[in-house]
């Protein structure tokens, strides 16, 4: 070995994302076979299954790794589960990089896929007052409370307006609008975002992403595989980073009701603390980044991902978004994929998206949402519980 | 006095009412709710002594939204063409160094606030009687 950390990303498939109503293993093994075929590999090579996990779909901890190497046929590979909310892929990722790294397997498969129930998430039924997500239910703040809370701050902190959260709608709705794996397939006008109703001010309906079903799949491989079955010019990845946050929280983060107290450490951004990590890591800047897809849950979380990944000051990410640089054919493209607007979020196939988009991105193979000249995409996504994770791919 | 929705999490004084939190003596770092478990999470202190310690009622508005839809049980539930949209602060306290969430008391939306105001605690009830801590605008 080289001292190189990178591994190589021998291929990419997904189930196209949507409400099917079927069971989530269905959806797995097609985005599984997918990436197989896209790699050349056939399903016995593959030595290690890490999957994804989720609480839904029946019971908790559901597993993963083990359910899908059945549903592919039980071949001997050693196999792994990991959960960690919206950053269950990435964190399947990095436990495939490790064993990788390690010597102990050459090539693995990392999967995650979801069927998503009807309807809004809910609490958990019963009274749970040592609960946070109980007790902020029980006084009237749900999910979009959150995001509305950050996009207020930015209005009133950077003079950002409704208008700008309703042109990332606009802007990630033509990016998405030609992407076969996403749910949403529909251009939307400013008017049309401005015209559906409002769910938590300053945030309307199609400010936030909805739920879906969907899978992921991911062929990863040493170098020297890659090399040996002639792919040795596949994208690579250069870093994850699925770092903790530092105490003391400077937001207040779903589903708690407050932050910690600064009094003794000061304040830190978890955001910001993932894609510094990963950027550290790749031992590259901002400024090597040709395109990032990040977790668009609402309309201006995309806008503070944007200052957080360090793609400019803190506060201008509306001022690139005006001028088109986070366009398809914009200076540095922002959620090419079409982001969480058009596809839903399926939670633990969703950085594994993330990641399937910048390999064809790199590869030169996302069609008509192809950017020119691709080197370098940066992913960056957060979830509950502390986890969130950004995953740097190198062409 | 109509009861708390949780018992022990503020005071029932009606003129001056107060979150109730935990402190660590060791490092002084506020927490609200109190800590479940008694360390401080704090990675560079090992306290696991607490005090009591009730929050300033008094902090600047740190940015604030509302719901404009009924939320899901547990809030208690009206019929759904009772429901009044209702506005929600985050405030941040200035002693404590923490932001802490609110509804913003009844007949206040959203147009009238911004973000920096002064805001104060004070007790409102729930569609169920149960008393709640809400911000309101002050001088």
């Amino acid at each position: 070995m080289s001292g190189s950390k990178d591994i190589a990303i021998l291929g990419v498939g997904m189930h196209p994302w949507g409400k099917w109503g079927k069971h989530f293993v269905e959806y797995g093994v097609v985005a599984a076979r997918a990436a197989l075929a896209d790699a050349g590999v056939h399903w016995r090579e593959v030595q290690f299954v890490s999957g994804a996990a989720t609480i839904r779909n029946g019971y908790p901890g559901q597993v993963a790794g083990a359910t899908f190497a059945q549903a592919l046929g039980w071949q001997g590979a050693q196999v792994n589960t990991s959960y960690a909310a919206c950053a269950s892929g990435s964190q399947a990722l990095a436990a495939a990089r490790s064993k990788i790294l390690s010597g102990e397997c050459e090539v693995a498969l990392v999967i995650g896929s979801d069927t998503t129930p009807k309807g809004f998430l809910k609490p958990q039924p019963g009274d749970r007052p040592d609960d946070p997500d109980w007790v902020r239910f029980r006084i009237g703040i749900t999910n979009p409370t959150y995001f509305a809370l950050y996009a207020q701050r930015r209005i009133q902190m950077y003079g950002d307006t409704p208008a700008d959260f309703a042109l990332v709608k606009v802007k990630n709705a033509e990016h998405g609008f030609t992407n076969p794996n996403a749910r949403y397939r529909k251009k939307f006008s400013a008017e049309e975002v401005a015209a559906s109703a409002v769910v938590a001010d300053p945030l309307r309906l199609m400010d936030i992403c909805a739920v879906s079903d969907g899978a992921a799949a991911i062929i990863v491989s040493s170098l020297e595989y890659a090399k040996k079955i002639g792919k040795a010019k596949a994208p690579r990845i250069a870093a994850i980073s699925t770092v903790t946050p530092t105490f003391a929280s400077a937001l207040v983060e779903m589903p708690d009701i407050a932050t910690d107290s600064a009094v003794a450490v000061p304040a830190q951004s978890f955001r910001a603390a993932l894609p510094r990590k990963a950027y550290e890591e790749a031992g590259i800047g901002p400024k090597d980044v040709s395109l990032a897809e990040v977790y668009d849950l609402s309309t201006a979380l995309e806008l503070d991902w944007i200052e957080d990944l360090q793609l400019c000051e803190r506060g201008d990410a509306a001022k690139l978004l005006r001028a088109g640089d986070t366009r398809i054919g914009g200076r540095i493209p922002v959620n090419t994929s079409g982001g969480l607007a058009c596809f839903g979020e399926a939670v633990p196939a969703q950085a594994l998206a993330q990641v399937c988009e910048l390999t064809w991105q790199l590869r030169g193979q996302a069609g008509e949402r192809q950017i020119s000249n691709a080197k370098v995409g940066i992913t960056a996504n957060q979830g509950l519980f502390g986890h969130g994770s950004s995953v740097i791919v190198k062409a | 006095m109509s009861e708390p929705f949780l018992p022990g999490w503020f005071t029932l004084d009606d003129k001056a009412p107060q979150l109730l939190g935990s402190r660590c003596t060791s490092c002084g770092t506020y927490y609200f709710p109190k800590l479940a478990a008694g360390f401080c999470r704090n990675p560079d202190c090992n306290g696991e002594v607490f005090e009591e310690a009730p929050l300033s009622r008094r902090g600047r508005l740190w940015s604030f939204t509302n719901a404009a839809y009924q939320p899901p049980e547990p809030y208690p539930q009206v019929e759904k063409d009772r429901f009044q949209p209702f506005a929600i602060a985050a405030v941040e306290l200035e002693q404590e160094k923490m932001i802490v969430l609110g509804q913003v008391v009844a007949g206040t939306g959203v147009e009238s606030l911004k973000a920096g105001m002064a805001m104060e605690l004070v007790l409102e009830p729930l569609s169920d009687g149960k008393l709640v801590w809400k911000w309101k605008p002050t001088k």
